[in-house]
C-alpha cells in the first residue's frame, strides 16, 4: 500500500463518519521502491492530499524525508520539493501491517501490500 | 499573367502548369481551407467506434465534424479535424482507425475524383510535390481485387497532377493513396467503384496494440479477462490522459488498467474476491494448475513495462466504498461481474443462512451471493457520482436481455450525462452493453435516492433474472436435444 492510497483511505465502520480518517498504519513491513519521477503527476495530486495526514503517516513509518509539515506556496517550481513529495507518495510501500480506525479501533489487514477494507453487514455505515 | 522568366515552352506539359498557375491564383483568393481528412477505419466493433473517435477529438481539442451522414458500416469517413497535429494526435489513442489520409479529391467516379482533385487548392499541394521530394502512390481497393496492370493505369491515370519531386518506392518521404470502395457486401460486387478516394497518408493508428497486448500472451488473466481491442476502446470512451487516476471497483486480474497505463494515467482498484486480487488459486489457464507466485496485477503492468503507473490495488466491496470524501478518479472503467461466469457478491450479514455463503480468508467476512443486479448499477453510478471529478467518465458493461431490452431500461442518474451505448453481442439473447457517461454536475446528498424516484422508467430490476434469462435458452436447449437422443 502506497501513502498517496492511505492518504485517500478512510474506516466506514457504522457510525464512525469523517472521524474514520486517517487510518492509522502499524506496519511489520515496509518496502521502498524507486518509481520514475513524474513531476506533473506529483503537482496534480498535492492539492487533492491531507497534507497533515499524508506527514503524519510518513513519520510513522520513519520515511519523513525532511517534508515540510505545511504546504508552502509555489511548490509547483519547486523541484526538490516535488521529489521528496514523489518519494513519500509513490515509492514507500507497507508491505504487511494493519491499518487501524481512529474512531473504532477495528483494524484492517495489509498483506502482500494490499490492504483488505472488508466489513460485515452489521461493522458498516449504512 | 506571370512574365516568363525563360522562353515560352509550348509543350503539353507547360501547358498544364500554366493552367496549374492560374488556378492557384484563384484558389489562394478562396481563403478558406477545408482540412479534410479521411479515415480509415477496421471492420470490427462497429458500434463502438463511432464514440471512440467522438471521445478522443474531444479529448484532443477538436470537435467530430463531418460533412457526410456517417454510415454506420462503411469503412470510410470523411471528417474535419482543425489542424494535422490534431489527426496525428487521434491515430496515437485509435485502436478502431487503421489509418488517416490528408483528403485531396474523392467522386463516384474516376472522372468526379479528377475534378475534385482539380480544384483542390494548389497552394496546399505545392510542399508535398517539389522537386526535392521524394514520394510513392499506392493504391487500395476494398471488396475487390484488381491485376497490378489494373492498379498501374489508375496510378498512371493521376499524371496531371504536378508531381515534381522524384518516386521512391522504398522510403519516400510522401505516400499518396488512392482508396477504392466497392461496397461491403462480398457477394455483390460492384463493376465500378461507389467511390473513389486520393490522399496524402498522414498516419496509422493503433491496431498494433491489440496484438502486442493480447489476452494470449498476458502472465495473469482470470475467466473473464477483457479482449485486448475492446479494454483500448474502453479508455478512449473514458478520455484517459496521462497523469489522470484511473480506477476499477471490480478489477478482477487488472485487464482494464493496462490500456489506461498505456496512456499514462495512474491506476488502481479494489475487488472483493481475495484469491484473485493476491493471485492465489486455480488458474484460468488451460492446463495450468495453480497460479505462480508472480501472477498478480502488478507483474501484469511489469510485463508491458507500465509497472511505475500500478497505485494500489485494494480488497473491498465495491458497495460500501472506503473512500473519504473527494473527487479522486477521472475516471472510472469497469467490467462488472454479470452472475454468470463470475458470481455477483457483497459482503452479507452474519444472520444470512450458511448456503450461498464463502468466507473471505484473511478476515473472516461473509461474502453473500445476493447482490441484485440492479443495486449494483444504482452503487456503481452513485459512486461515479461521487467519486469523479466533474468531466470525468464512467465506462461500464450492462448485461441485457435482448428480447426484453429497450433503451429506457439503462441506469440513469442525475449527475451524469449518458454519452454513448454500444451493443456486443453474446449468445442469440443475450448481449452487454458499453455504457459511456460523463460528470456534468456535482453531487448532493439526495442524488444517490434518484433511482427510486417513481419518473425512472423503466427500472433495470427486471434484469436481476439476467442470469435465469441466460441460461433458459441454454437449459430448453439441452431438455430438446435430451428428448430428441431418446426418441
Amino acid at each position: 500500500m502506497k501513502l498517496l492510497t492511505h492518504n485517500l483511505l478512510s474506516s466506514h465502520v457504522r457510525g464512525v463518519g469523517p472521524r474514520g480518517f486517517p487510518l492509522r498504519i502499524q506496519a511489520t513491513e515496509v518496502r521502498v521502491s524507486p518509481v520514475d519521477f513524474n513531476p506533473d503527476f506529483v503537482t496534480r495530486m498535492i492539492p487533492k492530499m491531507e497534507w497533515t495526514a499524508l506527514v503524519e503517516a510518513a513519520e510513522s513509518l520513519g520515511h519523513l524525508s525532511e517534508l515540510p509539515r505545511e504546504l508552502a506556496e509555489g511548490y509547483e517550481k519547486d523541484e526538490e520539493f516535488l521529489r521528496k513529495v514523489h518519494h513519500v507518495l509513490l515509492e514507500v510501500e507497507v508491505v504487511e501491517g494493519t491499518l487501524q480506525c481512529p474512531e473504532s479501533g477495528r483494524l484492517f489487514p495489509i498483506s502482500r501490500g494490499i490492504p483488505n477494507m472488508l466489513l460485515s453487514d452489521e461493522e458498516a455505515a449504512s | 499573367m506571370t512574365t516568363p522568366r525563360h522562353r515560352p515552352c509550348t509543350c503539353a506539359k507547360g501547358g498544364l502548369r500554366r493552367w496549374w498557375r492560374r488556378r492557384r491564383r484563384r484558389n489562394m483568393a478562396l481563403s478558406n481551407t477545408l482540412n479534410r481528412y479521411l479515415l480509415l477505419l477496421a471492420q470490427e466493433h462497429l458500434e463502438f467506434r463511432l464514440p471512440e473517435i467522438k471521445s478522443l477529438l474531444s479529448l484532443l481539442g477538436g470537435r467530430f465534424s463531418s460533412h457526410q451522414e456517417i454510415h454506420g458500416k462503411s469503412p470510410f469517413w470523411i471528417l474535419s479535424i482543425p489542424s494535422e497535429d490534431i489527426a496525428r494526435n487521434l491515430m496515437k489513442r485509435t485502436v478502431c482507425a487503421k489509418s488517416i489520409f490528408e483528403l485531396w479529391g474523392h467522386g463516384k467516379s474516376p472522372e468526379e475524383l479528377y475534378n475534385s482533385l482539380k480544384s483542390y487548392p494548389v497552394e496546399k499541394m505545392a510542399p508535398f510535390l517539389h522537386s526535392d521530394t521524394t514520394y510513392k502512390i499506392k493504391i487500395h481497393t476494398f471488396n475487390k481485387t484488381l491485376t497490378q496492370e489494373e492498379k498501374i493505369k489508375r496510378i498512371d491515370a493521376l499524371e496531371f497532377l504536378p508531381f515534381e519531386g522524384k518516386v521512391n518506392l522504398k522510403n519516400p518521404q510522401h505516400i499518396f493513396s488512392i482508396l477504392e470502395d466497392y461496397g461491403l457486401d462480398p457477394n455483390h460486387i460492384p463493376e465500378k467503384p461507389l467511390n473513389i478516394y486520393f490522399g496524402r497518408w498522414i498516419a496509422d493508428g493503433q491496431r498494433e496494440l491489440i496484438e502486442s497486448y493480447s489476452v494470449k500472451k498476458r502472465h495473469f488473466i482470470g475467466n473473464t479477462s477483457m479482449d485486448a481491442g475492446l479494454s483500448f476502446i474502453m479508455a478512449n470512451h473514458g478520455k484517459v490522459k496521462e497523469n489522470d487516476i484511473v480506477f476499477d471497483p471490480f478489477v478482477g486480474t487488472g485487464g482494464l488498467l493496462i490500456p489506461s497505463a498505456h496512456f499514462g494515467a495512474y491506476v488502481c482498484g479494489t475487488d472483493i474476491d481475495y484469491n484473485t486480487v493476491h493471485g492465489l488459486g486455480k488458474a484460468s489457464r488451460k492446463n495450468q494448475k495453480w497460479r505462480g507466485p508472480d501472477e498478480n496485477i502488478k507483474a501484469n503492468l511489469r510485463q508491458y513495462g507500465l509497472e511505475k503507473y500500478y497505485l494500489d490495488v485494494l480488497i473491498a466491496d465495491a458497495s460500501k466504498p472506503s473512500w473519504r470524501k473527494g473527487l479522486f478518479f477521472d475516471a472510472i472503467i469497469t467490467d462488472p461481474p454479470y452472475g454468470i461466469r463470475e458470481s455477483t457478491r457483497k459482503t452479507g450479514s452474519q444472520k444470512e443462512i450458511p448456503k450461498g455463503i464463502e468466507k473471505c480468508p484473511e478476515s473472516h467476512i461473509p461474502v453473500s451471493f445476493n447482490y441484485h443486479l440492479s443495486d449494483m448499477f444504482v452503487d456503481l453510478l452513485n459512486f461515479a457520482a461521487e467519486t469523479l471529478v466533474l468531466g470525468g467518465r464512467l465506462v461500464y458493461w450492462l448485461p441485457v436481455y435482448t428480447p426484453e431490452y429497450m433503451e429506457e431500461i439503462v441506469p440513469r442518474h442525475p449527475c451524469l450525462k449518458l454519452i454513448s451505448n454500444c451493443e456486443q453481442r453474446l449468445s442469440s439473447h443475450t448481449a452487454r452493453r458499453l455504457i459511456t457517461m460523463e460528470k456534468v454536475k456535482d453531487f448532493e446528498d439526495q442524488d444517490q435516492y434518484s433511482h427510486l424516484l417513481d419518473n425512472q422508467f423503466p427500472p433495470y430490476k427486471g434484469l436481476n433474472s439476467f442470469r435465469e434469462k441466460y441460461f433458459s435458452g441454454v437449459t430448453k436447449r439441452i431438455a430438446k436435444e435430451e428428448k430428441s437422443s431418446q426418441e
